[in-house]
């Protein structure tokens, strides 16, 4: 089954690959939104046949049997809404790709690819296997921003990104080498390292293995200091590229941590918890500060990446500091943590699509170009005020729940930094109430064309579905939440006990 | 079942309201009417039949709602300001939208979920969902970059008071309280609940524009009237002395919060009171009067008075709607709200005035009004716990007089000249907005209502239960406050517009200037700095790493690679030299071959005898 979700996109990608590149550019998107939605209908089978506890649709095939390896894939309450949110947010990535009209052959086998690849890290049981699909995820989004974005600064954003990912995948892979020969018998297979637990004993070995695999994750995520490839590569991506970047890339940092560092060294994680939690509270004040300070849209969104992935190191984080909490402080915070990963992905990828979409009418992302578009678009403005507001993390989204949860779970455990992070939601307040003052509000300005106006019209239908889908989805978890949690919070409980062992 | 609904309707209404298609825009108005009837049956119902509903949020918490006496108050006082607003907002053609009316809906069901809810998390919920809906309306005409402004800063100061619920939450729940139900919370263990008394207070003052937030009120008058008249009189600002009101019990557990409170709340009735006498505009000086009366609520619940703050934010409620009201009919009939500008406006439009004045000498608590019994209760509370605070809340029932009734000497002036609609007969400058001339029909009975709502809202002290006053005022201290009301608002009016309006006072005190000063810009400063460092130093150095290791890889190519390749092709020279030599005696000579031959021998000859000799 879960192969079948992860090889659907490959498989339809490879049959693609045949069509002669002439055919109508409707056939091929048509054929990624198809897929999107058999995978979809698969993943609501899996989510509603999951297991109460453990990891659900197990396959496992010997591969490298003499280096430990095998092909070994599995769900549980972390990875599966992970896997849903990606196939959401691809799906809703495919509407939207509906009028591209650039060499729609590679676009859509490029991203089918890529889709392939993200569903099968978020499912991959086994530390080879996960390092393979991080990379591919990298070698792909390489190629969107490089060959969709713009010109040749998209070709140096698209390197520095590669470059800098890939760097942080290296950590990461020489982590998971440290914890290979630390475990006896050999082996990269996770939850056979998680029963094991072969650096228990924590010391400078284990707390070099978490350096490794903590900094391969944290560019990946990205946490301040590691986080100057983001704007960039944000800024130059197509809207499409970049709402797969922050929807769903992103989220293979911070899954790392859940699925990987935390319960596999859990003395390591207990000893630096203080540490993580630090980066965190960083992340979130410097990313809402410096966010504050942009003046193009895409920028201020993608450092507003930042500030929310703060939010999943302070959860995380807290969850580690195990004295000064109690049981329900660390399950709201690790369920938090998971939860911000879900809702920050579909609230940023609508960030996005709708700065794509203003981008295609205005042809700049700065916010001083535009103003009062809430007369001339309606419907953008609209959907703008809400993503922004759920961006915020107003009640009524799912980005308060997650953050709420945070920031409940983790007082008790670091008073200070929960209090200094706190204050990241007021700082995101004012760039977001700010760049919508400039933006929808006051009399109207659009950039114009050389000597004529250019006719800037509201969001088409392939442009309202996908983003009003994405936003829809962040007010269901945030209204009724409890569908999502019911399937995080055993899964965080099982996660906790294991950090606290 | 019927708390949910009572929540959920208007919200649901509201958002479906506000996404239709523009042009569903006539259905708007009934629409929202009705759905306001609904609430307000439902509201009712909900009073008597006391009801509770409950459903899992989060691990361990719960999410909580129920109806008790206080909470039944405030149902009441939402659902009937909420209709009789959408009534008169009904006469203002540009607020005939779905997306006014539905906004409209979206805060009272917020504002509902606020005063039912009895756990931290769906309190917290509706307390920010009524900060967006509060954004929203006051930045309703959005080609107004002011009003934008307004409603951007209105919605960051309270949101700087929303961080309090977020700490008291976790502190509630580090403190052992897990459930973060509100009845719980003084049981909070240890420092905790110094945290959690801490936050909600700041909440509650940030919301109900006590000092030192009050200014936010201020910019909020940019939105329409109606919006005003339900947000920033009878429901959102009374939200913070709602919960203040509803957490009393916290306030004394924790010592200090109760008397801070009360100071605050003195402090608040008779600075932002003076602020009121200083306004030269009709809605600002019902904006700072608002935040004035509020202080009166505080006030009760720092010292106590429950009851007393309850029938204060009812009597104010009713009134403050009123007025707001007929300040916006106003503004749309004569184009302005300036007092200067409003000189007639109670003998043009009669109902209109009777009503407003109603209003204004219940504000001014003059016997036997509304808010003059309300204000006596407070003070008979207050009065039990310090004189000091007593006589600090009497001065502010002075100022309150002063500010009513010079409100109400402007709108009584004989009109200086012809007060008509055409756009010539005033300086451009002085109105803000074309007048229409006429006040809707719907208007006036509206507001009679009110008016006796607002009259009579003294009555409720004879009630029971929650609205029973302890400690009840005695005789002499209705007495005295009759007294210095009247005298007080004798002086006003025989002083009309010669009342002095120091800057500062008429700047609100300052205080917007002062958070911009001490928070806004040096933020923003540091946001600029970090945004520099951030591109100049940490990306820099990024790109500085890589184009460290690409010089690297070119001098190793310059030099390492030359020199090892030049040990290599040095070996391959040296080897073509020995090969050249080596080539030299190859002539193909036979002569000179064995002349190399003997040469060769007679050297081996001479190496045998010199090995021979030595051995």
């Amino acid at each position: 089954m879960l192969s079948l979700i992860v090889f659907a996109p490959a498989v339809v990608a490879l049959v693609l690959a045949f069509l002669p590149a002439t055919t109508p550019a409707r056939v091929f998107v048509g054929a990624w939104i198809a897929t999107g939605l058999v995978q979809l209908a698969l993943v609501v089978a899996v989510w509603t046949a999951m297991p109460a506890v453990g990891y659900g649709f197990v396959e496992r095939r010997a591969w490298i049997p003499s280096a430990g390896i095998s092909y070994h894939l599995g769900v549980d309450g972390l990875s599966l809404p992970l896997l849903a949110l990606t196939v959401v947010v691809f799906t809703a990535t495919a509407v939207f790709a509906w009028r591209e009209t650039r060499r729609p052959k590679a676009y859509v086998t490029l991203f089918l690819a890529l889709q392939a690849v993200c569903c099968g890290l978020f499912v991959a049981l086994d530390l080879i296997l996960f390092f393979l699909f991080f990379d591919l995820s990298i070698v792909f989004m390489y190629f969107v921003i490089a060959g969709w974005g713009a010109g040749a600064r998209a070709r140096a954003a698209a390197l520095k990104f590669f470059l800098y990912t890939f760097l942080g995948s290296l950590a990461l892979l020489l982590g998971f080498i440290l914890l290979f020969l630390a475990a006896e018998p050999h082996t990269f297979d996770i939850p056979t390292l998680v029963a094991a637990n072969p650096l228990a004993a924590g010391g400078p070995y284990a707390g070099l293995t978490l350096l490794a695999i903590g900094v391969g994750l944290a560019i990946k995520t990205p946490t301040v200091p590691f986080h100057t490839w983001l704007p960039p590569a944000h800024t130059e991506a197509p809207a499409t590229g970049s709402a797969v970047l922050a929807g769903v890339l992103l989220k293979m940092g911070t899954y790392g941590f859940v699925r990987i560092a935390m319960p596999i060294l859990p003395a390591s994680w207990r000893q630096f918890a203080l540490a993580v939690v630090i980066v965190g509270v960083v992340s979130v004040i410097w990313g809402a500060l410096v966010a504050l300070a942009q003046t193009d849209l895409k920028r201020m969104i993608a450092y507003t990446s930042v500030n929310h992935m703060g939010y999943v190191l302070l959860g995380v984080g807290a969850a580690g500091l195990v004295a000064g909490s109690d049981e329900q402080a660390r399950q709201l915070a690790t369920t938090g943590a998971v939860t911000q990963m879900v809702s920050h992905g579909l609230i940023t990828g609508a960030l996005f699509l709708l700065a794509g979409s203003l981008h295609e009418r205005g042809h700049t992302y700065q916010l001083a170009a535009y103003g009062g578009l809430a007369a001339r678009t309606p419907r953008f403005a609209g959907l703008f005020a809400v993503a922004a507001f759920a961006s915020l993390g107003l009640p009524g989204f799912s980005g308060f729940i997650a953050e709420f949860q945070i920031f409940t779970g983790a007082l008790g455990a670091a008073p200070i930094p929960t209090a200094l992070a706190v204050t990241g939601i007021l700082l995101t307040a004012g760039l977001f109430l700010l760049a919508m003052q400039k933006l929808l509000l006051g009399p109207v300005r659009i950039p114009d064309a050389p000597g004529s106006p250019r006719p800037f019209g509201d969001l088409h239908p392939s442009e309202t579905i996908p983003i009003a889908a994405l936003l829809a989805l962040a007010t269901v978890i945030g209204l009724a939440p409890r569908f999502l949690l019911d399937l995080i919070e055993p899964a965080s409980r099982a996660l906790n006990e294991l950090v606290t062992r | 079942m019927l708390l949910w609904s009572l929540v959920g309707l208007p919200v649901l209404a509201g958002a479906a309201l506000a996404l239709a298609r523009p042009g569903a825009t006539r259905a708007a108005v009934p629409a929202g009417v009705l759905v306001a009837a609904a609430i307000a049956v439902l509201a009712v119902a909900a009073s008597v039949t006391r009801p509770v509903a409950s459903a899992p949020l989060l691990a361990g918490i719960r999410a909580e709602l129920a109806v008790d006496g206080l909470s039944a108050a405030m149902v009441l006082t939402v659902a009937g300001a909420l209709l009789a607003v959408l009534l008169v907002a009904a006469g203002e053609p540009e607020l005939r939208t779905g997306r006014f009316v539905g906004l409209m809906l979206i805060f009272a069901g917020a504002m509902l979920g606020t005063v039912t809810a009895v756990t931290l998390a769906p309190l917290l919920m509706a307390w920010e969902v009524m900060g967006a809906t509060s954004w929203a309306l006051i930045g309703y005409h959005h080609r107004d970059t002011d009003a934008a402004r307004a409603a951007s800063t209105a919605f960051l100061t309270t949101r700087t008071g929303d961080l309090g619920l977020y700490l008291a939450a976790g502190a509630a729940l580090a403190g052992g309280v897990g459930s973060l139900a509100l009845a719980e919370l003084p049981a909070a263990r240890g420092g905790w609940l110094h945290v959690v008394a801490a936050g909600i207070v700041l909440a509650a003052l940030g919301k109900s524009a006590q000092l030192p937030f009050s200014f936010w009120l201020s910019g909020a008058m940019r939105g329409p009237s109606p919006v005003s008249a339900l947000l920033h009189s009878a429901t959102m600002v009374a939200a913070g002395a709602y919960l203040l009101l509803r957490l009393a019990p916290l306030l004394g557990a924790s010592g200090w919060a109760g008397p801070l409170v009360a100071w605050v709340g003195a402090a608040t009735a008779l600075l932002l009171g003076l602020v009121a006498v200083a306004q030269s505009d009709l809605k600002q000086l019902l904006a700072a009067s608002t935040c004035a009366q509020i202080g009166f609520m505080v006030l009760a619940a720092g010292v106590g008075g429950s009851s007393a703050g309850v029938l204060q934010l009812i009597a104010h409620a009713a009134t403050k709607s009123l007025l707001f009201l007929a300040a916006g009919a106003w503004l749309v009939a004569l184009g302005t709200k300036r007092l200067g500008g409003l000189a007639g406006a109670a003998r043009r439009f009669p109902l209109v005035g009777a009503a407003f004045t109603v209003g204004a000498l219940s504000l001014a608590g003059l016997p036997p009004l509304g808010l003059w019994v309300a204000k006596d209760t407070v003070l008979a509370a207050a009065l039990q716990r310090s004189v000091a605070l007593y006589a600090v809340g009497l001065a502010g029932a002075v100022v309150a007089a002063v500010y009513s009734v010079r409100a109400l000497w402007f709108v009584w002036q004989p009109a200086a000249g012809p007060v008509e609609p055409a756009a010539s007969a005033a300086p451009a400058e002085v109105l803000e907005q074309r007048p229409t001339g006429q006040v809707a029909p719907v208007v006036a009975p509206v507001l009679l209502v009110l008016a006796v709502g607002a009259a009579g809202a003294g009555l409720l002290v004879f009630g029971s239960g929650v609205l029973a006053p302890s400690p009840a005022p005695a005789s002499w201290e209705l007495v005295v406050s009759a007294l210095v009301a009247f005298a007080a608002a004798g002086l006003a009016w025989r002083r009309g517009a010669r009342i002095p309006a120091p800057a500062a006072w008429l700047g609100w005190l300052g205080l917007e200037q002062a958070a911009h000063r001490l928070l806004v810009r040096p933020t923003l400063a540091l946001a600029g700095v970090l945004a520099r460092v951030d591109d100049r130093v940490l990306d820099r150095g990024v790109d500085a790493a890589a184009r460290a290791t690409v010089r690297a890889a070119r001098g190793l190519d310059r030099r390492g690679e030359g020199a090892v390749d030049g040990a290599v092709r040095g070996l391959a020279d040296g080897a073509r030299v020995l090969g050249r030599w080596a080539r030299r005696p190859q002539t193909g000579q036979l002569h000179q071959y064995y002349a190399q031959a003997s040469v060769g021998f007679a050297l081996l000859a001479a190496l045998a005898v010199v090995l021979i000799v030595v051995r």
